[in-house]
């Protein structure tokens, strides 16, 4: 079974690299681009069969290490 | 006083700390990450700056959860006294031990330079040999120093007195410019400046040295 985990920056904390992001594709002529946030995806092989148990168990690991949810936020698709 | 100094894979402060504690009269062991228990009778721990775990993850993250990293928050949890100089400020708000996050830089570059910052209170064993709203001149070298907290959390440092250090002038996009914060019981510290790196005239400075005094004399137990 596998796991897709998206972290992201908080609304309203600032991005400084999604904002240097923003200001490159602007040199580079894509005009419109009103904000960039930048967020990892995280992609675990899990053991586990069953797919509560399994969202279950990569919450717990988003809680305790994969995000820091003072500053991000995250999301879980089991596949 | 005895002082245990971690080494994670990454940290290159660990020996100035380890000669800082020293300086101080202190009695330093070196503790490798891979232990999962603390020497006995330790009263301070030093957690070093540099790069731990290569700063996968997020500055701070992996280091904050190695073997060692439960002793250490047991260690603060039973009212033992820690100092983290920039990796090791990141990993103690990873472990949770101090509030909000240090962030990537607002300007983006690694700064290295020297910063004034203004001891904003002497009511902790790591600032009283230095006087409320003092100005010191301690370096700093970071890119991930921008501390940030939400407004909650920072109404509460502000009216516990627990903002340690501020920047005079502010590099790096921190919140309120701050650059040290305490825990509530003042026994954890956490600052992005290195006050290991100013402790006798040949590093070029003896800023940092009044707190590494200040707390070998004035530590209670835990």
């Amino acid at each position: 079974m596998k796991a897709r985990v998206h972290v992201m920056l908080k609304d309203g904390v600032l991005d400084p690299q999604g904002e240097a992001v923003r200001a490159a594709l602007g040199h580079m002529g894509f005009s419109g681009v009103a904000a960039v946030r930048q967020g990892k995806v995280i992609e675990l092989d899990l053991a586990a069969t069953d797919t509560a148990a399994a969202e279950a168990e990569v919450k717990a690991m988003c809680e305790k290490l994969l995000a820091n949810t003072v500053i991000e936020k995250y999301t879980v698709e089991i596949a | 006083m005895k002082a245990a100094v971690i080494t994670f894979p990454g940290s290159n402060c660990d020996r100035d700390l380890f000669d800082a504690f020293a300086k101080a009269g202190d009695e330093v062991v070196k503790v490798w990450h891979k232990e999962t228990e603390l020497p006995a009778g330790i009263d301070v721990i030093g957690i070093p700056g540099g790069f731990s775990f290569g700063d996968y993850l997020r500055c701070g993250a992996i280091a904050s959860r190695s073997p060692i990293g439960q002793a250490v928050v047991d260690f603060a949890q039973r009212g033992g006294y820690v100092l983290g100089v920039c990796n090791g400020f990141q990993v103690l708000t990873e472990m949770g031990l101090l509030p909000g996050a240090l962030m990537r830089n607002a300007g983006l570059k690694f700064i290295s330079k020297p910063v004034a910052l203004t001891v904003t209170t002497a009511d902790s064993a790591f600032t009283s040999g230095y006087d409320k709203g003092q100005e010191i001149l301690i370096p700093i070298a970071h890119a991930e120093g921008n501390y940030q907290i939400d407004a909650e959390g920072l109404k509460q440092l502000q009216g516990e007195d627990r903002v340690a250090f501020r920047y005079v002038e502010n590099p790096n996009g921190a919140t309120d410019d701050i650059a040290g914060v305490l825990s509530a019981n003042r026994r954890v510290l956490g600052m992005m400046p290195h006050p290991e790196r100013v402790v006798e005239p040949a590093q070029g400075g003896t800023d940092g040295a009044a707190l590494f005094r200040a707390l070998s004399s004035g530590m209670a137990a835990a």
